[in-house]
């Protein structure tokens, strides 16, 4: 049984221009000792996905359907007791900006010690030496010292490691990192991800990276998952996401980074990001896929497996799989469709 | 610097920009922001500058346009000297700058035109309005925006074309300089490399001169025929783009390149990363000798007590390291 098993999950949000349809229906399922990574834009729905399975989203946004099972138990509709044992237990997640995420009145060493003692039984003095434990776990130096001071105290990087023990005090089996790297500078960076590496190996935990940066995608995870305007496009072994992309989005945004081969011109996508108010009937992505099909725009595509590794959402491997006998003309599908 | 038969359009020796922290009652630091800074940019050519936040990098581009009033050192813009308040607004019809967060610095309650005008308005570029209004349609054909976008505010757009109307302000007073401040770091990536194409392409039709901050190596080394790295206020190494990339010298470069995550997983698993340990000092309370010292595996006590020459180790890269020949 996978660890996390997510089926056809819906998230909208309410707002006073229309209903977004944020996360519209994915689907994946995440076994042990794996790190997922989750790529995508801005407003493509990673970010909404992890609110989602943590059910922490805000007062307009609503899990409208789908299902998230935790090691069979199911999440949706499961009510707050059962996810208040879930977060922080179970799932726990580390956000983006490490400056806002610490509460500026309070010590580093009370506000460890205030997750630990909401989530074990143990005593006070108990979780002190846990949380000392853990900071040292992270690598903060001189941890007795840093349990008595403020957030304001540390540097970016030093507080994004509070933020990682205080995630792990509670040996979760999942670690969500919304962006956690995103607001530090390179070396700091690439501190924080060995150190994420390291302990993701030691205990054995399964992390789930969401980055729109595909250089931590490369160097961190092993499986990834491709969204676009709420929905998974692709998904696969990272070397299958990077060396045999099979949907328009993916090949388009690894065209559009820079890369270490020698300099030639980028290729960037056309066009901005949809309009999440406006979703087109077909395709998210077809308005702005250059090889756009007739059928592209009429239907949204099916999720298609392309090996045991890699499934991809887009009408091409359809049209390349008819075009090499492989898949046998639908009844309902126009052959001029696919043009 | 890769073509020696051009001459340099900008050239900075010993620049300083010290600003003045208050640390209690009347009293004051100094916080040496950038120290002892030299370079030159040839005509037609990008320098890329790189390094970490509160490097320095940022206050460099704008004391190099006069925004901050130089420490020391001085500065020559196509042989001309800048000091007095004539060479400075000779200096500012030739360079202009684009920013790095496209939200703030466009006014929101401004049209797309009279942003992009204003620039024309007060250098008074045009002699009737037909003309203004002609100027400004040729800017926002050049950075990809359409006729019917001129009526619009900031707001309606999107942060890519956001940026590009803040590119074409900096277009409208004809510069041949353009610093560059993080001009993708806030673009999504698929919308950062319709930018930086744009960058080229600009470059090419109009013969402009970059300078181009950032803190993305990939897109630095994209762009620009030399780079320059800074650490805590000071250059540490500088030289042609693909010298640096692929022969680092100074430790902190090595570093900072090795840390670059790669988007290619076999790359990535095969590669070998200095990690650094410790963070950047405040540049408040700056090293003495070589600022890079506290965090450099190859420290020794020479490093502390005296801060390395930034010299020319081989043609056109420099390196400010005591060590450069024993570690390399």
């Amino acid at each position: 049984m996978p660890l996390l098993e997510i089926k056809d999950l819906h998230t909208y949000f309410y707002t006073d221009a229309g209903k977004v349809k944020a996360v519209n229906g994915v689907s994946f399922s995440l076994e042990r000792g794996k790190v997922l990574g989750i790529v995508g834009e801005s407003g493509s729905g990673k970010s909404v996905t992890a609110y989602s399975i943590m059910q922490i989203l805000e007062g307009n946004g609503e899990i409208v359907s789908g299902s998230i099972k935790l090691d069979g138990q199911e999440l949706v509709g499961a009510g707050e007791e059962v996810m208040k044992k879930v977060r922080g237990n179970r799932i726990s997640m580390i956000f983006q900006d490490p400056m806002t995420s610490l509460n500026p009145t309070y010590t580093i060493g009370k506000q460890l010690m205030e997750a630990i003692m909401l989530h074990t039984n143990r005593s006070k003095k108990e979780a002190y030496d846990r949380a000392v434990e853990m900071l040292r776990l992270v690598n903060v130096n001189e941890p007795l010292k840093r349990m008595k001071q403020y957030p304001f105290e540390l540097s970016g990087g030093m507080r994004q490691r509070v933020m990682i023990a205080m995630a792990l005090a509670c040996e979760p089996d999942i670690l969500i990192a919304d962006e956690p790297t995103t607001a530090l500078d390179v070396t700091i960076q690439a501190q924080i991800l060995e150190l994420m590496k390291s302990l993701q190996e030691e205990l054995g935990m399964v992390i789930i990276l969401i980055t729109h940066d595909l250089g931590v995608v490369a160097q961190m995870c092993d499986e990834v998952i491709v969204m676009y305007a709420g929905s998974i496009c692709e998904q696969g072994t990272v070397d299958e996401i990077f060396y045999n992309p099979c949907h328009e989005y993916t090949k388009g945004l690894l065209r559009s980074i820079p890369t270490t081969s020698d300099v030639e011109k980028l290729m960037p996508i056309p066009g901005t990001p949809i309009d999440l108010l406006n979703m087109p009937k077909g395709c998210p992505f077809a308005p702005r896929c250059e090889n756009a099909m007739k059928i592209c725009i009429k239907q949204p595509a099916e999720t298609i497996k392309i090996n045991d590794n890699h499934t991809a959402a887009c009408w091409m491997n359809v049209k390349k799989g008819i075009d090499e006998g492989k898949i046998v003309f639908d009844n309902d599908m126009e052959g001029g469709d696919l043009q | 610097m890769s073509k020696n038969s051009v001459k340099p359009l900008v050239e900075v020796e010993n620049l300083k920009k010290h600003f003045d922290i208050n640390t209690g009652f009347l009293s004051t630091k100094p916080l040496k922001a950038v120290d002892d800074v030299s370079f030159s940019i040839n005509k037609g050519e990008t320098l890329g500058l790189v390094g970490e936040s509160g490097c320095g990098k940022t206050t460099v581009g704008r004391t190099l346009l006069h925004l901050y009033k130089p420490t020391g050192g001085r500065i020559w813009y196509d042989g001309r000297e800048i000091r007095t308040k004539e060479d400075i607004s000779y200096l500012r019809r030739k360079a202009s700058m684009v920013f790095q967060d496209p939200y703030s610095s466009l006014n929101p309650r401004m049209t797309v035109s009279d942003i992009i005008g204003e620039p024309l308005d007060v250098q008074k570029k045009y002699t009737n309005k037909n003309e203004r209004r002609d100027r400004i349609l040729e800017l926002m054909n050049y950075v990809g925006l359409n006729s019917e976008h001129a009526s619009r505010y900031a707001h309606e757009f999107s942060g890519g074309q956001r940026q590009r109307i803040g590119i074409a302000r900096a277009l409208a007073v004809d510069p041949e300089l353009l610093v560059c401040d993080e001009p993708v770091s806030a673009l999504d990536v698929s919308i950062q490399a319709q930018v930086i194409n744009m960058f080229v392409e600009l470059q090419e039709k109009l013969g402009l001169t970059y300078l181009f901050i950032a803190h993305d190596i990939l897109v630095v080394r994209h762009i620009s025929d030399s780079i320059a790295v800074m650490y805590l206020g000071k250059m540490v190494e500088l030289s042609d783009a693909d010298e640096i990339y692929n022969r680092p010298l100074h430790p902190y470069s090595k570093s900072l390149l090795s840390a670059v995550p790669i988007p290619d997983p076999k790359t990535a698993r095969e590669r070998k990363r200095i990690v650094l340990s410790g963070d950047i000092p405040s540049p408040l309370n700056a090293p003495s000798g070589c600022p890079f010292r506290t965090r450099c595996p190859y420290a020794t006590e020479e490093c502390a007590t005296s801060m390395p020459q930034f010299e020319e180790v081989s043609k056109g890269h420099y390196v400010a390291c005591h060590r450069v020949n024993e570690i390399n």
